[in-house]
């Protein structure tokens, strides 16, 4: 599913970010990326939706290697997966219903069909009454559901989500989290950077820790293991 | 591209120009500005070329045969204008057609001209004209070396300020257009480069979901083309207006009679035309260039 091998970045400014990755990801898997800020989780999560380009290795996601990915191919790779951020990166002139839609309409699908699978997915996160609101009018939470929306709508089979309660109140981050969950249990590989302690150890996933822009710690059902 | 994308494009294009409210008018606002001026000074320019044009059309040199030349000599005189190197046209204008256009052309006093037509003192004339206007002078020196010439006359200080003002005009015109269209890209630019900041994050959101650079650069296009299009109507209602008042009220009143404007039909239209066809270029150019430096990965 997903694979990385001897993965290095260096950013153009000499920074290094990840040096020897190695990861094998199943299908159906959840994974949590955690580790102190700085520590590579950004750019180990921007490798797979192929925002940054390794120095060197081989990532291979559904036997697609980005690292060969040519830039017009770029988009190809994205509607094979759903991201979710930390800020929803939600379009702010548009309603959700657009906003939803928009993902299927990249992708050419009639209009007849995108209609019944935006409801579909809005009725899944609970924000079907707001399918003609703007993003501004919307609360956090319900937010971030309309991006998770927006990234299962064309059924992907990797969701990957960086620091997805990031913003978000206690409360409403279990909501959150009920929803990824509940969209694992029906087979999507989910891959989450989060800084969440209490997350990570009440719902308890495989974790895969970096420090220092290496991979320090990856175990089943694992522990967050930092302080904060 | 399928057509219901094609569709699609053209559907959130029209979105974008209704709920960009302001910018949208800006945005016109621009254009419309523009394009006021660039057809302001398009009429002015071409009407000046083709007053231009007709004055030196007009250039003429009569030649007036010397009274008592035989029939025979005149008519080989004629011969011999037709064959000068880059004569154009001749047209014989006899003694008798040269007192009645007199006669006419002095209306009611004309009447006492009306006498000589028993004995008409006036010379058999032929009228040149060269194919190239500037050849005039050359042609009238060569023309007052054959015989039986009384007179060459063709308004020769005239003709050369004639064609110095004409060619000031022509180059003055051309930098007034040229300046025109810079002033024309510094406003437009502008008026996107308050666009852009707005526009590059959801540009990249777009790329996020997958959207290839085709698929976002649709709208903008569409957008653009609209925002054209939508800034021409008031410069297109400014020149037919305008340049209708020009052709019928004004002219009639000073009425010059070497002054004559282009019609209005199909001028005005053309005119119109061009200054749909330059909004719209303005409008895509404006809108694809502001979203371009955000396309690149």
């Amino acid at each position: 599913m997903i694979l990385m091998k001897d993965v290095y970045k260096t950013y153009s400014n000499g920074v290094t970010a990840l040096s020897g990755i190695n990861v094998d990801i199943k299908q159906g898997e959840f994974v949590y990326i955690v580790g102190p800020s700085g520590a590579g989780k950004s750019t180990f999560i921007k490798l797979m939706y192929r925002e940054e380009k390794p120095s060197s290795g081989t990532i291979l996601i559904n036997d697609m290697n980005l690292a060969e990915l040519k830039n017009r191919q770029i988009p190809l790779l994205r509607r094979k997966i759903g991201v979710v951020f930390q800020d929803f990166k939600l379009l702010p002139k548009l309603t959700i219903y657009e906003n939803i839609a928009y993902a299927l309409e990249v992708i050419e699908e009639p209009q007849a069909n995108i209609r019944k699978r935006v409801m579909d997915v809005l009725e899944e996160v609970g924000l079907k009454n707001k399918a003609r609101s703007i993003p501004s009018e919307l609360s956090g939470g319900e937010q971030q559901r309309v991006s998770i929306a927006r990234a299962i709508v064309n059924r992907p089979q990797i969701v990957i989500a960086d620091e997805p309660t990031g913003n978000l109140d206690p409360d409403t981050s279990w909501e959150i989290m009920k929803t990824f969950e509940d969209i694992n249990s029906n087979g999507t590989t989910i891959i989450m950077a989060t800084h969440s302690k209490e997350i990570v150890n009440t719902m308890k996933k495989r974790v895969i820790a970096i420090e220092s822009s290496m991979i320090v710690r990856d175990e089943d059902q694992g522990e967050y293991g930092y302080e904060i | 591209m399928k057509f219901r994308t094609l569709m699609r494009h053209i559907r959130v294009g029209c979105r974008n120009i209704i709920r960009n409210g302001w910018m949208t008018i800006a945005s016109i606002g621009a254009v419309t500005t523009t394009l006021i001026l660039v057809s302001v000074f398009l009429a002015l320019v071409l009407n000046l070329n083709e007053i231009a044009k007709n004055i030196e059309n007009d250039v003429e040199i009569k030649t007036l045969v010397e009274l008592g030349t035989s029939e025979e000599e005149v008519i080989a005189l004629g011969k011999q204008l037709e064959e000068i190197d880059g004569v154009e046209a001749v047209t014989f204008s006899s003694n008798d057609e040269e007192l009645q256009g007199l006669i006419d052309s002095m209306g009611e006093e004309g009447e006492t001209w009306e006498l000589f037509e028993q004995d008409n003192p006036l010379n058999h004339a032929f009228v040149v004209r060269a194919e190239v206007p500037q050849d005039t002078e050359k042609i009238a020196k060569e023309i007052q070396s054959f015989d039986n010439i009384n007179k060459v006359v063709f308004g020769k200080d005239v003709v050369k300020q004639l064609f110095e003002f004409n060619n000031y005009a022509r180059v003055i015109g051309i930098a007034l257009i040229v300046a025109l269209v810079f002033t024309a890209i510094f406003l437009i630019s502008n008026t996107i480069k308050i666009t852009i900041i707005a526009r590059s994050t959801e540009i990249g959101i777009m790329k996020l979901v997958g959207a290839t650079n085709g698929f976002i650069r649709w709208p903008f296009f569409i957008e653009g083309l609209l925002l054209g299009v939508l800034g021409s109507f008031i410069p297109i209602a400014i020149v037919l207006g305008g340049y209708y008042y020009l052709d019928s009220a004004v002219i009639d009143t000073i009425s010059f009679s070497f002054v004559e404007l282009l019609p209005f039909n199909p001028f005005a239209w053309q005119l119109s035309l061009l200054v749909l066809a330059i909004g719209a270029i303005i409008g895509v150019w404006g809108s694809v260039m502001s979203i371009r430096k955000y396309l690149k990965v």
